[in-house]
């Protein structure tokens, strides 16, 4: 009769490929499916220029030899799935194009600020991340205690304020009119590495924490409080156990889980918190740049910088799919 | 009849009221109450319950029944709080521990087996590791080693694979009854006095709660563990508890052995539960109660169960009844105890009566039906007739396949092959491929009232709806038509600009069979209607389907796991298991000589309360 | 309160308000919130700034009326800016546009995300797949860089903004829309209405959309908060419809460099746009609150 009873798990069984690996590989493919997408449009953004694209870009004032090369190097006299394909298998060999502002290729001139980009985030983001969690499991745990009231109300006047307006304020309060702590700018020289000047880092990290720390303290309070309330919480303390292995073994690593798609999604959206807060220090990252390459219509660089930055998502996405099986056996299970 | 009555290791304590010196614990006047309002939600509670006996606490939904179960630990749920009382165990007064040896207590000397075992694993850790740790916490013997045979013989004693692979899985890996299985383990992990059951096999198939019934009880038996087994089955507790303790609205109101109180109540409540409770051995009508139980706050000055008492006095109102000694071993909160003790055996309800119909001008006709779930086939080759103005009754567990059966009649479930025909026609396989008259005429009524009404939906607009649907009338006619119908399942016009969370799940459901009638249906499908449902409630609405489906002439399909429930309403019944068929005949036919072997054991593992009074 | 902490099926016959108006119950819920109605009154007065501002401001915002940066005085009371305008003139004037083109992005960002949002969730079959897999594409851009691409293309007029930010709206409501329609599709009275025969269109948004008024609310606020951020964010990296109209983010941007000589220029709008962040995040987060008292399950046992 026992053997009757068959497990509620194992029904399904993907035609593709089986366990973790193939998951993985199942939901890169799809990362690479999603980056294709992006791609077209990506392109179709610079096909959806008004008119002639050569003279939107130079201006009424264009001379006819300039718009004529304009259209050589943008390719805009050969056909438009072949204008994609060229662009597109440039991107995949590293030749994203040449700038039209600089008439340097992109890749020579974003490489180092992509560098200085990728340092920052990475700054940021091992700053926002062990805090936000660690603040928003207390705040749960102290339910409607004074922590989780001042905390619960801090992140959400954070969550609702512009980066910039952080960025300003940061700059007013600890650089310049009330203290003059830490400089405004950050400039790195170019061929000098971000680490170089730490102190100049300080600022922009600062601002980029404060942008997406509320969101994690919230989404990580939340699932916590939803674990703690849970029946296997309920019945680990009704067998006795100590409250430290309640918390540590039985409510963390399920809370955990939810916590970390919204940790991928922040890191993504600390690529475009990158944008404003390059600006706001005059940081040389790829978010300055895109700002220039935006007001002076520099479309291969643009083009560029876009499909960065949805590579990024598309890789912490597969990340944060990856820790969030990682951390509950029903889902790996599924995949069996 | 069923081997979980059978047998029973008597208690140590005997079948009589336990000594508080023998006791292996001791309530008194615990009283829990809602921390906003100071409002109780149980109040007056006491029991004694002897080493390896054990009690049954019944109650409905609202009686206070897990509240007080799990208050015996010391734990309430958020928003509640022990407000006084003694739950006593030895010289230990467990409402009296400061935190840690609270601690130290729970899953020690009492355990707790929840409800549903499934939420209460946690999904993220190893079975062994979950019984290993409950061991470690207590400091269960000397070393690891010797906590690990301990495991080892945990698993044996409640039929569980031993070895370490089995040990290694996650609570998702196991199904249900493995689950609470090792839910069971890990109570009696420390070897505790007490455990506290908590409606362990709601939720699991009668053969597997058949299973953990023996198991509890042999388990308290050899270990000599006392156990108060809280439960809302009055057919479990038969088989299972020595004594019982029946609740309503939040209190005691009777105590006794289980077979004295069955053969005779004490109590009117009780009375009236055992009265709705549908039976295996002998057909008959199930009676109702009406009204609802009073929730913490609205509870009338004097008994409790005054407004709906049917032997109520004036001098019920004067004040709560105390629970006294009615005979000796028998307490009840009652001042006509002793006259109802008097009145004859609630079993004796009227009988109905059903005749063999001719399926020769069958109204629905369902010729090699076979469902499939993605790649899984769960229907195979479902031959069946519905006669007119017939009630056959569908039974099986679940996985039986019989709500998709019922579904696939209504258009609700599309991979579907083979022919279904009704009035001579066959049926399209989706409902909104099918003629608007065919889909009026076949009508459906779901299993939980709770989900079955949009809550943004008023009564009168639920229940007017299809007639503006199929034409059939709109405005004030159809808002006319509806209140008729309102009328016929007993509930009045000042129903229709009600919202569902204002109404109980009984009126719920008669709301929604409501809808299904307006439709003015030809065959109606019942899947389940009364498994979400009180037994009380359940018999209330059964009574009034049988009346509707005599009464309208209808042709109903009956779909339950209740056994004993087809009696009361079914003329012919057809067994399910595993997708197929496995019988069809008369409900006496089927349930006094079942020919299959699947249905004699579905028969032997149901428990029913002839096994208490056998 | 007392629905979860006892195992009552039946509900005290006086039901509030919430269970008979969802939508009413969570508005009169969130009010009685000190969170909401400091929200509330921060978001009346910048509105009312944004409207009536143009008409009470001092000069035009585009009169010289003195030196570049001069501390406040009579003439000019929060000073002038980097180009010797008056910034309390140019800061009365500078709400509209982020107000206006924040209310419409955002009209136009729910509308689409609850029309697929919903569908998605109804349908249940690759129709939900190749939706979700679209929003999951505009998703993999930041809101700010598909803004930015659009702006590269075809230039910062007030139609690009509102269709960049409603675009990328879209599909952040979808996902939330979807995850709040799903279990309310699972329920029976779905399949009752199915069954019926009644229509998909009624079924998406007669009984479906009734039920999930109140995640939609809290996202309405919070996505408005986010759209005024985006807009004023473009605003400030140089990106308003023309160069010299007044706006409290090219403000920002505007006198920051004098920001240790005349902070007023950088201060004031900070200060607006803050605000005015903060105070729909207050009304989000008091409608949030409010629906967790109501939707919290009742009676399912």
């Amino acid at each position: 009769m026992i053997a009757a009873e068959v497990p509620t798990a194992r029904r399904r069984r993907s035609f593709v490929t089986r366990g973790v690996g193939g998951f993985i590989v199942r939901r890169l493919l799809l990362g690479l499916l999603t980056l294709f997408l992006v791609s077209l449009v990506v392109f179709a953004a610079t096909q959806a220029l008004p008119g002639d694209p050569a003279r939107a870009i130079l201006g009424r004032g264009a001379t006819p030899e300039s718009l004529t090369a304009l259209r050589e190097q943008l390719n805009l006299n050969r056909s438009i799935p072949y204008q994609y394909t060229d662009w597109l298998g440039g991107l995949l060999v590293g030749d994203a194009g040449t700038s039209l502002a600089a008439t340097r290729p992109v890749t020579e001139l974003l490489g180092d600020r992509l560098l200085n980009s990728a340092f920052l985030v990475l700054c940021a983001a091992l700053v926002s991340i062990p805090i936000s969690i660690a603040i928003g499991a207390y705040a749960a745990l102290r339910r409607d205690g004074a922590f989780d009231v001042s905390s619960s109300l801090i992140t959400l006047v954070l969550a609702a304020l512009p980066e910039f307006v952080v960025g300003v304020a940061l700059i007013v309060l600890l650089a310049t009119t009330v203290s003059n702590l830490l400089p405004a700018v950050s400039s790195i020289p170019p061929g000098t590495a971000p680490w170089a000047d730490l102190e100049g880092l300080v600022l922009p990290t600062l601002t980029l924490v404060l942008a997406v720390t509320p969101y994690v303290v919230r989404i990580m309070r939340a699932s916590m409080i939803e674990v703690l309330e849970s029946e296997y919480v309920e019945m680990a303390r009704l067998k006795g156990l100590p409250e430290r292995r309640v918390i540590w073994r039985h409510a963390l690593p399920n809370a955990l889980g939810p916590t970390f798609q919204v940790i991928a999604l922040n890191l993504a959206y600390l690529a475009g918190g990158v944008i404003i807060v390059e600006f706001v220090f005059n940081f040389p990252g790829i978010g300055g740049a895109l700002r220039d390459a935006v007001s002076t219509r520099d479309l291969p660089v643009v083009q560029a910088i876009a499909m960065v930055i949805a590579a990024v998502y598309v890789l912490t996405n597969l990340a944060a799919d990856i820790a969030t099986i990682l951390v509950t056996p029903r889902l790996r299970t599924r995949l069996r | 009849m069923t081997d979980v009555g059978h047998d029973r290791p008597g208690p140590v304590a005997g079948r009589g009221g336990v000594k508080e010196a023998a006791a292996a614990i001791t309530v008194e006047d615990l009283r829990v109450e809602l921390r906003r309002t100071g409002h109780d939600i149980v109040a007056d509670i006491g029991f004694r319950i002897g080493p390896g006996e054990v009690l049954g606490l019944v109650g409905e939904s609202g009686s206070g029944k897990t509240t007080a179960g799990l208050a015996l630990l010391g734990h309430t749920r958020r928003g509640v709080r022990i407000a006084s009382g003694s739950v006593r165990i030895g010289d230990t007064d467990v409402l009296r521990l400061p935190p840690a040896a609270l601690r130290r207590l729970r899953g020690g000397l009492i355990s707790y087996v929840p409800q549903d075992p499934s939420a209460s694993l946690n999904p993220a850790v190893r079975i062994g590791t979950q019984l290993l740790e409950t061991l470690e916490a207590h400091g269960f013997g000397s070393g690891s080693d010797e906590r690990r045979a301990r495991v080892t013989e945990l698993m044996a004693e409640v039929a569980l694979p031993t070895e370490a692979r089995y040990l290694r899985r996650y609570p998702h890996e196991l199904s249900g009854g493995q689950q609470q299985r090792v839910g069971l383990a890990m109570a009696f992990a420390n070897r505790p006095r007490l455990i506290v059951l908590d409606e362990p096999t709601t939720g699991l198939d009668v053969s597997t709660q058949a299973h953990v019934l023996t198991t509890v009880r042999d388990l308290a038996a050899t270990h000599g563990t006392a156990a108060l087994y809280v439960t809302h089955d009055l057919a479990v507790v038969a088989a299972i508890a020595d004594r019982l303790a029946v609740m309503y609205a939040g209190r005691i109101v009777e105590e006794g052995g289980t077979t004295a109180i069955f053969d005779q109540p004490a109590h009117p409540y009780t009375r009236r539960l055992i009265a709705a409770i549908p039976h295996l051995g002998g057909r008959r009508e199930l009676q109702g109660i009406p009204g609802r139980a009073p929730s913490p706050g609205s509870r009338p000055p004097g008994c409790f169960f005054a407004p709906r008492c049917s032997m109520h006095v004036p001098a019920c109102d004067d004040g709560q009844p105390a629970l006294r000694e009615v005979v000796p071993d028998r307490r009840a909160r009652c001042i006509r105890a002793e006259e109802v003790l008097t009145l004859p055996p609630p079993t004796a309800g009227r009988s109905t009566t059903a005749d063999e119909p001719s399926t020769a001008d069958a109204v629905l006709r369902l010729r090699s039906v076979c469902c499939a779930y993605g790649p899984v086939q769960v229907l195979h080759d479902i031959d069946l007739d519905l006669a007119p103005g017939e009630c056959l009754a569908l039974v099986g567990e679940s996985g039986s396949g019989k709500t998709t059966l019922a579904r696939s009649i209504a258009g609700l479930h599309k991979d579907r092959t083979g022919e279904i025909l009704f009035d001579g026609h066959p049926l399209e396989g989706p409902a909104r491929a099918r003629a608007q008259d065919d889909r009026r005429r076949v009508q459906y009524i779901f299993q939980s009232p709770y989900s079955s009404l949009n809550p943004r939906r008023t009564v009168g607009q639920a229940v007017s709806r299809p007639l503006e649907i199929f034409g059939t009338a709109r405005g004030r006619e159809a808002e006319q038509k509806a209140t008729a119908m309102l009328d016929l399942v007993s509930l009045g016009k000042n129903y229709l600009d009600r919202y569902p969370d204002e109404l109980s799940g009984g009126e719920r459901q008669r709301v929604a069979i409501a809808r299904a009638l307006v439709c003015e249906p030809a065959v109606l499908i019942c899947d389940e209607v009364t498994s979400a449902l009180d037994v009380s409630v359940q018999a209330a609405i059964v009574d009034l389907l049988a009346r509707l489906q005599r009464d309208l002439g209808l042709s109903m399909l009956f779909v339950t796991h209740n056994l004993p429930l087809v009696r009361s309403i079914a003329g012919r019944v057809a067994v399910m298991s595993l997708g197929r068929i496995v019988e069809l005949g008369t409900v006496d036919r089927v349930l006094r000589d079942p020919r299959d072997a699947y249905t004699q054991r579905l028969l032997a593992d149901t428990p029913s309360l002839e096994t208490a009074s056998a | 309160m007392s629905a979860d902490v006892i195992d009552v099926v039946a509900v005290a016959p006086d039901t509030p308000l919430e269970a008979r108006r969802p939508l009413a119950g969570q508005v009169r819920g969130a009010l009685r919130l000190w969170r909401t109605r400091i929200g509330l009154a921060l978001v009346t007065m910048l509105v009312l700034v944004a409207l009536f501002g143009s008409v009470v401001a001092p000069h035009s915002p585009t009169a010289f009326v003195g030196a570049p940066n001069v501390a406040p005085s009579a003439t000019a009371r929060l000073g002038t800016d980097a180009l010797g305008q008056d910034v309390l003139s140019r800061f009365l004037h500078g709400g509209t546009r982020i107000l206006g083109l924040g209310v419409a992005s955002t009209a136009l960002g729910l509308v689409l995300g609850v029309a697929v949002g919903l569908i998605a969730a109804y349908s249940r079959n690759f129709l939900d797949d190749v939706l979700m897999r679209v929003m999951d594409v505009i998703l993999a851009f930041p809101q700010i860089m598909l803004a930015l691409v659009a702006i590269a293309t075809v230039g910062p007029t007030a139609w690009v903004v509102i269709l960049a930010v409603g675009l990328t709206t879209m599909p952040r409501v979808a996902r939330v829309m979807r995850g709040a329609a799903q279990p309310i599709v699972e329920r029976d009275f779905v399949a009752a209405s199915e069954a019926l025969g009644e229509s998909r269109f009624r079924i998406v948004f007669a009984e479906i959309l009734p039920n999930v008024t109140s995640p939609l609310t809290v996202e309405a606020s919070l996505r408005l908060t986010y759209s005024i951020a985006l807009i004023a964010s473009l605003a400030f990296l140089g990106f308003t419809t023309s160069a010299n109209a007044p706006d409290w983010g090219l403000m920002i941007q505007e006198n920051r460099i004098a920001l240790t000589v005349q902070p007023w220029g950088v201060v004031v709008p900070a200060a607006a746009i803050a605000l005015l962040t903060v105070g729909t995040g207050l009304i989000g987060d008091g409608f949030a609150r409010a629906a967790a008292g109501i939707d919290r399950p009742r009676g399912e046992g």
